[in-house]
């Protein structure tokens, strides 16, 4: 910070005789008297004060005594000045006084409280609560939160029953602008991901596969990886990152401006009007998507069959018709519904959970992806149980 | 008195694409004086005090504060020019992340060398100041409409800038507040000498706290009147001015 002599560009470099300066004055008392004059301000006050404190430091003796007489303008940083001042001889047990206030000065003392025991006086350090009482308050915290996952969980089904029995109490036009975000917009993405996927997956695999000379299974190791597991997985991982993540930002941005409370005092159902229209597309043009997926991803192995495997084009298509059969490619289409609905419901669970400001919008989607990506592995073993034991 | 001014708006143009917000618009601020923008809802308010801030570019004119054309001068004269300014916006800005302590510390800990524990008595100070002592710990989004707008001028005063820009500083508040609001932009004038520039359509307030006052209209896209409120009031020959003041409805026949 500047120091008195060279105040930088605020009035004071116009008036040179109002820049700050101090004298002391020791009395034969044994009182200190320090004089101060000019503009004591966010300028010039933070260096004055070290300078003043050490001088003070310094001397051992009666009363600090300060004389204001000169000061021609003073902020609360000079008001910050005397009050550690004071503080500093009521620490070393010496008298403190102000002398000849000018009135200005007194108005600016009042505004800040300069007599208010709470506002110029440290404050004592506030104590941690101990850890029972921190883990009682996480326990109860998460409590609740497992409690509005539920019931969120609970309204969410029952808005789609509503959806099922009465078509017309969904928004449609809403639903169509999700359903393109959701599905028309990543499919650029999840194509190039799912080719290149296929083609990685047919470079391994022929790796192993050709040193038995066993190319043709190339491609039925493609197409029932990604039909079954794959397929559904990475684009549910897509789509979560994708659109979960908005859900979660929108309607976050929409639960702190007050917006859902306006629905719900409208007599809307926050979670028919906002989730049924976002869970329904997802569970809509999710598994589309799964299914372009598969396509793109066959689509990347044949290309590795036919340019480095020497497999003709029918071979390895006609190998992929064998292997696969309707059921699996349902199965995989039936995941991936489900991973939808899994997504888009965790998505719009973050959104309403949403507390605070800017800061908890961007938790809520992140924990949004977090959120889904677990749920998807979760549901996925689950599916790989109720396979094996079909 | 003697004319001092700090800011000089000299034939503004303000377009928002081809729209004329603002058409040649010229008016100064005196240093130490509260300077009140006020006119109806959509004159061109907010738009005239973003220009003023360096926030939108003008089409033509221009802005000078203490001097300095902030449009076309250096960034680094840009930067030295936003050290002496102060603004509370119209929903306050506050950080949601951060506590009123720390959003008023924020500034203070960039600009100035105080030791920590200095600081937080600094802001005690502060917040005091606007009365909101005993809140230093908590988040914006725990406090009420007047008590964010009270914290965003603590955050805005927190340098003591030269020039404060206040939008709309008493909107949506009851009477009572808005009245304190007043009080408190009245002692910070008198007390800490800074300058007032503030955006409002709250007559109450007008009355209570502007020393001069210009007058923007949405047909004239400029200033129609200029001057002390209360004679605005009293002896306006504009009917629009007029009516303003009177709070009175342009529609005859919805009067009644």
């Amino acid at each position: 910070m500047t120091s008195p002599g060279d105040a930088a560009n605020g009035p004071a470099d116009r008036d040179s005789s109002r820049r700050a300066s101090y004298e002391f004055h020791p009395s034969e008392s044994g009182d200190l008297r320090i004089e101060l004059a000019g503009k004591i301000d966010v300028s010039t006050a933070p260096a004055l004060r070290t300078e003043i404190q050490n001088a003070v430091g310094s001397n051992t003796g009666g009363a600090v005594v300060i004389d204001l007489g000169r000061v021609s303008h003073l902020d609360d940083f000079g008001a910050l000045l005397i009050s550690e001042l004071r503080q500093q001889a009521e620490a070393d047990g010496r008298g403190f006084s102000l002398i000849q206030v000018p009135e200005n000065v007194e108005r600016i003392l009042a505004l800040v409280h300069f007599d208010d025991e709470s506002v110029c006086r440290p404050l004592p350090k506030k104590e941690r609560p101990n850890i029972v009482v921190r883990l009682g308050r996480a326990t109860i915290g998460q409590t609740f939160d497992t409690q509005y996952t539920i019931s969120f969980l609970g309204s969410a089904v029952l808005a789609l029953l509503t959806v099922l029995v009465r078509p017309r109490s969904l928004r449609w036009g809403e639903t169509l602008t999700q359903m393109e975000k959701t599905g028309v917009d990543a499919l650029p993405i999840v194509g190039l991901i799912s080719f290149l996927l296929g083609l990685v997956m047919a470079f391994t695999s022929a790796l192993q596969l050709e040193q038995f000379g066993a190319n043709i299974y190339v491609a039925s190791l493609v197409a029932l990886a990604m039909v079954s597991e794959l397929g559904p997985i990475m684009t549910a991982i897509i789509v979560a990152g994708r659109s979960g993540s908005a859900f979660a930002a929108e309607l976050g941005s929409m639960r702190i401006s007050e917006e859902i409370d306006a629905l719900f005092i409208m007599g809307f159902r926050p979670t028919l009007f906002l989730a049924a229209p976002r869970i329904v597309a997802a569970m809509i043009v999710v598994p589309l998507l799964t299914l372009f997926s598969d396509l793109f991803a066959i689509a990347g192995g044949l290309m590795v069959g036919v340019t480095m495997l020497d497999l003709t084009p029918h071979s390895y298509i006609s190998q992929t018709m064998k292997t696969l059969t309707l059921f699996e490619v349902m199965w995989g289409l039936m995941k991936s519904m489900v991973f939808a609905a899994v997504v888009s419901w965790v998505g719009c669970l973050r959104g309403f959970q949403t507390r605070g400001g800017a800061a908890g919008v961007g938790n809520a989607a992140t924990s949004a992806v977090v959120s889904a990506i677990f749920l998807i592995i979760l549901f996925d073993s689950v599916f790989a149980v109720i396979r094996s034991y079909w | 008195m003697s004319r001092d001014p700090i800011i000089q708006v000299d034939r503004l143009v303000a377009r928002y694409g081809d729209d004329t917000i603002l058409e040649d618009v010229s008016f100064t601020v005196d240093r130490g004086e509260v300077f009140v923008v006020i006119g109806a809802s959509g004159c061109g308010k907010s738009t005239l005090m973003r220009h003023m801030l360096g926030l939108d570019r003008p089409f033509s004119g221009q802005v000078k504060i203490n001097g300095i054309d902030i449009h076309r001068c250096s960034d680094e004269q840009f930067r030295r020019t936003l050290r002496s300014i102060g603004v509370l916006f119209q929903n306050s800005a506050l950080f949601g992340s951060m506590t009123l302590a720390e959003n008023v510390a924020l500034p203070i800990l960039e600009y100035t060398r105080l030791p920590p524990g200095s600081i937080d008595q600094l802001i005690r100070m502060k917040l005091c100041m606007v009365e909101l002592s005993g809140f230093e710990g908590h988040l914006p989004s725990e406090i009420s409409g007047g008590m964010k707008k009270r914290a965003g001028l603590a955050r805005a005063m927190a340098l003591n800038p030269e020039i404060l820009f206040l939008d709309e500083p008493t909107s949506g508040l009851d009477p009572v507040i808005s009245a304190e609001i007043d009080q408190l932009i009245r002692h910070i004038n008198q007390s800490l000498g800074a300058t007032m520039v503030i955006v409002t359509h709250d007559l109450g307030s007008i009355m209570n706290i502007a020393d001069r006052a210009v007058m923007l209209d949405k047909e004239h896209k400029g200033i129609i009147a200029e001057g002390d409120p209360r004679t605005l009031r009293d002896s306006a020959d504009n009917p629009d001015v007029r009516r303003f003041f009177r709070r009175e409805a342009k529609n005859e026949s919805l009067a009644r």
